[in-house]
């Protein structure tokens, strides 16, 4: 019973990921959204450090050129990669608001998920070495390192009584 | 008064150093136990009386420094470039912290006052508080001997000799961003939050070094590290409320490197209070406590590193300068100290109990630290990819708003849950039947809010095509709602038990459970700030702007509201020139209301008044620095702020050109702050003792507690 139960809810989760897979691999597909779009992956080259679609200065002396190149671009029938690329040439890598998915930028990306995902089963694998998951319990042996010499006990116990109060204020 | 200064820091930096020296010989020489001319313990007394007199020292350069802003004193360098005569009082006091040199020994200072109320506390333990006093004078050492030889405050402007070359009339003014109220308590907040974890930090090393039993050093630094992470809290939003108040692009958080560098060792000091309690009730995750606080402390070093030494381009960061070296060193040296002594010691932080279960308390609190942690990486790596970037690439890319959406949301998200689960998990292990007993409300909770979000739009999928902002924000609301509900049935649980014992209102045996276990409930409160937050957070998915050009009695549409601009004008005193216009708003075909602030009633009330809502955004231009600065002028109602910027004047036309955001929830952000500092006052306050408890209970009714209402935390 307990089994079935797990297996439905394995079921229920799996596709619970698929269906947040597919939302996450359409996009955007006509020219407002995808200018919109691209122009929130651009930086603005005027030293304000904000996205190329949020910079609100009156009088920035880039961003109304850079926004009227990406309209240019877009209608050009350039693809999002291309016009990307072409900005990156223009204007140096920084003005991507983000890494990009090749070479060494990929690493920005991967290395979050991979020190996350090795977090997780060195977790995993603690929680099991502590026999959380019914896995091999400390032996007696080791058990009993844990718990100090009778010196140091008693050390501690003194430590314990002396110090009776139990908060700092 | 500069050289006053000047002695002052030289005096704190020999005293600190006597501390340091004599604290730690004193210590060394109670530790081995050998024969000795003098006592160690008088001798660790002087140490102790040292560092007292430092923090006098370091105060009277403080002092000199405030003394020099108010007197105009520009013969030296830090004042003249951060002050003028025109400054309004206030922010003259701002000027402390407004340059480089001023900041140091604000953190020098306040290190000083922690220091100062440590010592005075030291019959509280007295070998404990001699080796945290000795080791905060270690990083006092640090802090004033940069003052000394790489940033002195006091510094005279070049070539300046008294009564020979003329003093300049004026100086070049505070910097106009740091010109705002917030400014004034935000950065000593944060600043306090830095500084303060250096307390538990000092000991968490000294109770390491002396062997000390792992429960008592933390219930001993309980209250500093929840005092210091509240500090650190209210700096962190305090400024998102400033950037959201001053820098006018209409948001709160642009993961700039120096915002991150402060939310960094709030992530690893919030895992600490967690995973502190596993120690506290199971001695368990000993070292991981230990490294938690030790990491945390070298974060905060880190941010001040960022901050000073211009590694990465920040609207924070200071002119770059030498004291990144110095820094860097610093941590290298407390990085080996820390090492060597977990490394010399950590036979004494084995483990003494093991976990029962995957499904538990204990197991939530090690998922809990995991996902602080990987958020922690998350942002140092986004933080620090374009200096790794440079150095292996040769060219530096940006990390930009994009980035952090699709890596930390996530991970913020799956956090939020982690908040409401936690709780619903019992310490050892959980059944089937009480998990399906505690998560079924929660679920409902969950998918019902997920119905009523797609039926009232909030549908990431909308116009065929998909939105991740729209959809981070579905599940935001969702999760948020369940772990809201996750806590008041706990709530409401436990108090129904006590209302059944006591015969009391439910609102009372609230009153009384929370009280009977402060820490716990006092936890629970804080759980639902930051939800209430995560709430104001989703709503800056729907955010609107529109811009234009505004004519006299021209018009401006925004959701609801209706802006006409009923004049522009200009103003200028003797600190800025400003222009700014006026706008009637209008809610529908009704002008908008608003609440005035009228005065007090019986000196405490506040009075206010009902009036029709004007807005007036400015824009101004500071005289002594010629540089312009936005105010905002935002309307703020539960469902949303009317935030409405004056960003300059057309040239051909003379008309204002005005930009009005709609930004929904964004007071939720703020309310969900003051429950956070709410739910924090309450578990700082001890619970009743059951002696207590039970002189407030009628004698008739008194019973002993349910066990479910016992411990936990």
């Amino acid at each position: 019973m307990r089994f079935r139960a797990f297996s439905f809810w394995m079921r229920v989760a799996a596709s619970l990921a698929l269906s947040v897979a597919i939302c996450f691999s359409l996009g955007a597909t006509d020219a407002g959204s995808r200018f919109n779009n691209l122009n929130h992956r651009l930086m603005c080259t005027c030293g304000c450090n904000e996205l190329l679609g949020e910079c609100n200065h009156v009088g920035c002396p880039d961003s109304p050129g850079e926004l009227n190149e990406l309209s240019a671009a877009i209608a050009s029938g350039s693809n999002d990669q291309q016009i990307l690329q072409g900005f990156a040439a223009k204007y140096g890598a920084t003005v991507l608001a983000a890494p990009t998915t090749h070479g060494f930028d990929l690493v920005a990306w991967i290395a979050p998920f991979a020190v996350f995902a090795a977090a997780l089963m060195g977790t995993i694998l603690l929680i099991y070495r502590w026999g959380g998951l019914g896995g091999k319990r400390q032996a007696p042996a080791d058990v009993a390192t844990a718990n100090p010499e009778p010196e140091e006990q008693e050390r501690l116990d003194r430590i314990r009584r002396e110090t009776g109060t139990d908060s700092g204020f | 008064m500069a050289t006053f200064g000047s002695f002052c820091i030289l005096i704190a930096l020999v005293l600190a150093a006597y501390n340091l020296v004599a604290g730690a010989v004193a210590l060394r020489l109670l530790a081995t136990g050998r024969p000795v001319p003098i006592s160690p313990e008088r001798l660790a007394d002087t140490a102790r009386r040292a560092g007292i007199a430092g923090f006098v020292a370091v105060t009277g350069a403080a002092f000199a420094l405030i003394w020099s802003v108010f007197s105009n004193d520009f013969s030296i360098t830090y004042i003249l470039e951060h002050s003028n005569r025109a400054l309004p009082i206030p922010y003259k006091f701002a000027a402390l912290w407004s340059g480089q040199e001023g900041s140091l020994l604000l953190w020098a200072w306040l290190l000083g006052t922690y220091g100062f109320v440590l010592r005075l506390l030291h019959k509280t333990d007295v070998r404990l508080y001699a080796y945290a006093g000795t080791i905060l004078s270690g990083i006092q050492v640090f802090f004033l001997a940069v003052l000394v030889f790489a940033a002195p405050p006091f510094a005279l402007l070049p070539g300046y000799a008294a009564g020979v070359t003329p003093v300049p009339a004026d100086g070049n003014g505070l910097n106009p961003l740091l010109q705002y109220p917030e400014m004034v308590i935000h950065p000593p907040m944060l600043y306090l939050g830095y500084v303060g974890f250096s307390v538990p930090f000092a000991f968490a090393l000294g109770a390491l070094m002396m062997r000390y039993p792992g429960e008592k050093w933390i219930r001993t630094t309980r209250v500093w590290t929840m005092v210091t992470w509240l500090f650190l809290t209210c700096g962190i939003f305090l400024g998102m409320h400033w950037a959201y108040a001053v820098l006018g692009w209409g948001g709160y958080w642009g993961w700039d490197p120096v915002e991150n560098a402060s939310f960094m060792p709030w992530l690893t000091g919030t895992a600490f209070l967690h995973s502190v309690m596993m120690q506290e009730r199971k001695g368990m995750m000993k070292s991981w406590n230990v490294w938690l606080i030790f990491s945390t402390f070298l974060l905060t070093l880190l941010g001040t590193l960022l901050t000073r030494a211009g590694l990465v381009s920040s609207v924070h960061a200071f002119a770059q300068s030498s004291i990144g070296t110095w820094f860097v060193v610093f941590m290298c040296i407390v990085l080996a100290v820390c090492i060597f002594t977990y490394v010399l010691q950590r036979g004494h932080l084995k483990t003494e109990h093991h976990m029962e279960s995957l499904v538990s308390r204990e197991s939530s609190f090690l998922f809990n630290n995991l996902v602080l942690l990987a958020a922690c990486f998350v942002i140092l790596w986004g933080t620090l990819f374009p200096i790794l970037s440079e150095y292996v690439q040769g060219t530096k890319v940006t990390v930009g708003a994009p980035w952090y959406n699709r890596v930390a949301v996530p991970v913020g998200l799956f956090l939020v849950f982690l908040t409401g689960v936690g709780p619903l998990l019992p310490w050892r292990a959980a059944s089937f039947k009480a998990i399906k007993r505690n998560f079924v409300l929660p679920i409902i909770a969950l998918w019902a809010t997920v119905i009523v979000c797609l039926a009232l739009g909030v549908n990431p999928w909308k116009g065929g095509e998909f939105s991740s902002g729209t959809f981070y924000a579905l599940v935001g609301f969702a999760v948020s709602a369940a772990v809201l509900t996750a806590i008041v049935a706990e709530f409401l649980r436990g108090a129904g038990v006590i209302s059944r014992q006591t015969g009391r209102n439910l609102i009372a045996a609230t009153w009384l459970l929370t009280r009977r276990n402060t820490r716990r409930y006092g936890g629970y409160l804080i759980h639902i700030g930051v939800v209430v937050v995560v709430v104001g957070l989703c709503g800056s998915a729907f955010n609107r702007s529109v811009e234009s050009e505004m004519g006299l009695h021209s018009t401006l549409n925004i959701g609801p509201y209706t802006l006409e601009q009923v004049g522009a004008t200009q103003d200028s005193n003797l600190n800025y020139n400003s222009e700014y216009a006026m706008l009637d708003v209008y809610k529908g075909s009704q002008r908008a209301k608003t609440l005035e602030f009228e005065g007090f009633q019986f000196y405490v009330v506040p009075i206010f008044k009902i009036v029709p809502l004007q807005m007036t955004p400015e824009k101004r231009v500071y005289l002594a620095s010629q540089q312009p600065q936005t105010m905002v002028a935002i309307h703020s109602v539960p469902e949303w702020d009317l935030y409405v910027v004056y960003e300059g004047t057309n040239p051909d036309t003379g008309q204002p050109i005005i930009k009005a955001f709609l930004n929904p929830l964004v007071g939720w952000i703020w309310f969900g702050v003051a429950v956070i500092v709410f739910g924090t006052f309450v578990a700082l306050v001890p619970s009743l003792t059951p002696a207590t408890a039970a002189l407030r209970v009628p004698a008739a009714k008194a019973v002993p507690m349910a066990p479910a209402l016992k411990g936990g935390d």
